[in-house]
């Protein structure tokens, strides 16, 4: 058998796990691997121009697609730039592979130049990860990746690849099975489990089902759609959630948590039986936890054992996939009514609506809701930066479907929006695909509009521009004495900085800015228009705030509402 | 807080201690003692490791123990029947005859050794479960410990 370098056995190995796309940056350690993948053409390399947006495309490409991302960086300080990107993977449990060069064999633990102990630094933001030694191993440490970062509880999984390594020849043969004795992941829930769950709907009058992520990772959403309908049960999404169930849904009660709808939060907390589906009881969706769903019988179906009772007593909990657990529980579940408990809620629906100030000022969730109106018939996608942004496109946009809406959740990593959008418009090219920003996050990984202008990938963003770090100054107005501690990012003299117009445009965009209310829509349609990417820069009332919302530490009973 | 002797099968693999030593440090879990060594598969370790918990955390320390690709199997040995023992050794002051003498007499009533002499100081060696340890180390005390060291305990399921 003819032999391969190490660079070609790791390309040959991506090709062999359908790996169409890699977002990367070049470097000393990498170059043999780069110098292979130059031309290819069924493997092709995306210039990010910062490897944290290489981390965060690879992220949105695959939460919009479903696929393992994929991307790679130099050693060192490239590594290290991926580090955020990694961790933002690693906490919403997205499929991911990082590839990293490292250098020389020989000199790996000498403070090489460059050189960086990666497997020791994402040991604790990584499902696994690989130091190469040996090229024989590679072929089998990629395989072993790619079924490590997709299967079970999915997440990034970091292989470290010295340079010498990849120059190294062997014959190439991949491995068909993986052989990992300390990694099985149970897929089938237990029968008796999921029948004391169809008992406990029985016995209970007001259900509740709270869905998290693991819905859109198992891709369990048309079971998950058809279990709410028979049983008659409304459904609350959790951030990562959103779009695992028809928000335009009558049982859709929304998002619940800190900026949840005060009707799912309100139903939440007058449950008699909560049923979790891949979701974690985090602490932005629990509140204080001893006072969370105070009444409720507690179901938690997740595939991650370590997640259940960790946060919240669980009463009946099923280790497994989400979908394989509906779909044995929609054999025994019977169709219900709950009549009082469904008049209860829409009596919420109707007294506590999410809502706003409805005038002639441009506020950033009326630019969400004229994009929901104008896109909602299109196939689009929408990544967010973090913030009240993030907010804002999570409760005034609605969600029809799975893996079109990407945004971090766990971490809350600002400037995740922008590459994500970019890497999910390269690996759905057919989709309409925006980012809904803030003109602080935006400028965190603003130089991937590179990227998108010379690959021509008509990303659009929506800059809701308010000249604060916005959600933070909401927490200082509220909690802090109005006490605006470095969160005033526009001032006298610094009005336009930057001229987020002018910045599209010196990168080859297009800019478009809208300060009145009256030019919303216009300024949307000619976004939709434009053949390639651009920025909308909203210039939007500065003290808008995010409501309703429940105050760290306290019980989501007790929601600020605003206007209320 | 309890004490919990966990019994942990991993990968004999480069790096799998980090990988377990920074799972407990990074989720704030306390690690009493832990020793690790090859089992009579040389591609597999035990790590016998005793962890001061309540019964929520441990848990979810063997959860998440689990979870590491490199763990073949978690085991808690504290409910059942098992054998734990500890190696230590203990260097005693013993600059005068008396002193020597009376040490000598510990360490023969309870099974020790003496297994380095010098002058002004003896070391003793034992091993054994905690009680055991620990006695001997009381009794020592009055003579002036100069230095200790452990091996933390290691632990066996007894045969049913």
């Amino acid at each position: 058998m003819a032999k391969l370098t190490g660079a070609e056995i790791l390309i040959r190995s991506l090709k062999e796990e359908g790996v169409t796309h890699v977002f990367g940056y070049p470097g000393g350690a990498i170059i043999p691997l780069t110098d292979k993948l130059y031309g290819e053409k069924s493997l092709i390399f995306h210039l990010t121009r910062h490897e944290q947006g290489a981390a965060h495309a690879a992220d949105g490409y695959a939460r919009a697609t479903g696929k393992t991302g994929v991307c790679i960086a130099t050693s060192g300080p490239g590594a290290t730039n991926l580090v955020t990107g990694i961790a933002t993977a690693h906490m919403d449990s997205i499929p991911m592979v990082a590839i990293t060069g490292q250098v020389k064999s020989a000199l790996i633990g000498n403070d090489a130049f460059q050189e960086a102990d990666m497997v020791g630094i994402t040991r604790p933001i990584t499902k696994h990860n690989y130091l190469v030694k040996d090229v024989r191993d590679l072929a089998r440490v990629v395989k072993e990746a790619f079924h490590i970062a997709s299967t079970g509880r999915p997440g990034p999984v970091l292989i470290d690849l010295p340079v010498d390594v990849q120059l190294q020849e062997a014959e190439f043969k991949y491995p068909k099975t993986v052989a990992l004795k300390g990694y099985k992941p149970t897929y089938k829930g237990h029968i008796g489990q999921i029948k004391k769950i169809a008992k406990a709907i029985q016995k209970s009058k007001r259900p509740v089902i709270y869905a998290g992520g693991g819905i859109i990772h198992s891709g369990a959403d048309k079971e998950l759609a058809r279990f709410a309908r028979k049983a008659n049960i409304p459904v609350t999404m959790t951030l990562m959630g959103l779009g695992g169930f028809p928000g335009d849904d009558p049982l859709s009660l929304g998002m619940l948590g800190m900026h949840g709808t005060a009707y799912a939060n309100h139903a939440v907390q007058a449950s008699d039986l909560l049923i979790a589906i891949g979701a974690r009881f985090d602490d932005r969706v629990t509140g204080r936890v001893d006072a969370f769903a105070p009444d409720a019988v507690v179901v938690h179906v997740d595939i991650d054992p370590a997640s259940v009772s960790k946060n919240v007593r669980v009463d009946i909990p099923v280790i497994g996939d989400a979908t394989e657990i509906l779909k044995e529980l929609n054999k025994l579940v019977k169709k219900g009514d709950y009549i009082e408990w469904h008049e209860m809620i829409a009596g919420w629906k109707r007294e506590l609506p999410l809502k706003y100030q409805e005038d002639d000022r441009l506020r950033p969730q009326y630019v969400v809701e004229q994009l929901y109106e104008l896109t909602k018939d299109k196939d689009v996608i929408i990544a967010t930066e973090v913030g009240q942004n993030q907010m804002w496109a999570a409760q005034h946009f609605t969600y029809t479907r799975p893996r079109t809406w990407l945004s971090s959740g766990g971490l809350g990593t600002m400037g995740y929006g922008l590459p994500a959008a970019i890497g999910a418009q390269i690996g759905k090219p057919d989709s309409i695909v925006f980012d809904i920003a803030g003109d602080g996050s935006i400028q965190m990984n603003i130089q991937e509009l590179a990227l998108a202008v010379m690959e021509k990938i008509p990303v659009k963003i929506i800059i809701l521009n308010n000249g604060y770090l916005g959600m933070v100054r909401q927490w200082q107005e509220l909690f802090y004495d109005k006490r605006y501690a470095f969160t005033v990012l526009s001032e006298d003299n610094c009005t336009m900085c930057p001229d987020f117009v002018k910045l599209a445009e010196s990168y080859g965009a297009k800019g478009i800015r809208v300060n009145k209310k009256a030019d919303v829509k216009k300024a949307l349609k000619a976004a939709l228009k434009e053949q390639g990417p651009v920025i909308v820069d909203f210039i939007v009332e500065r003290e808008e705030n995010v409501f309703p919302m429940v105050p760290a530490g306290e019980s989501i009973s007790n929601m600020l509402h605003g206007l209320a | 807080m309890q004490k919990f002797v966990l019994s942990v099968l991993v990968e004999n693999k480069f790096g799998v201690l980090t990988r377990v030593a920074g799972l407990f440090s990074a989720r704030g879990y306390n690690i009493g003692s832990l020793a690790v060594g090859e089992t009579e598969d040389p591609g597999i370790s035990r790590m016998t490791i005793v962890v001061e918990a309540d019964e929520k955390i441990l848990e979810q320390i063997k959860k998440q123990l689990n979870k590491l690709i490199d763990v073949l199997r978690v085991q808690d040995l504290t409910g059942g029947e098992h054998v734990g023992r500890e190696l230590i050794l203990i260097k005693v002051k013993a600059e005068d005859i008396k002193a020597r003498e009376k040490i000598v007499q510990v360490v023969d009533s309870t099974g020790g050794e003496i297994v380095d002499i010098g002058k002004k100081a003896l070391t003793v060696e034992e091993s054994g479960d905690e009680h055991r340890i620990r006695a001997l180390i009381e009794l020592l005390r009055p003579y002036g410990i100069l230095e200790i060291v452990r091996t933390g305990k290691i632990a066996m399921q007894s045969e049913a």
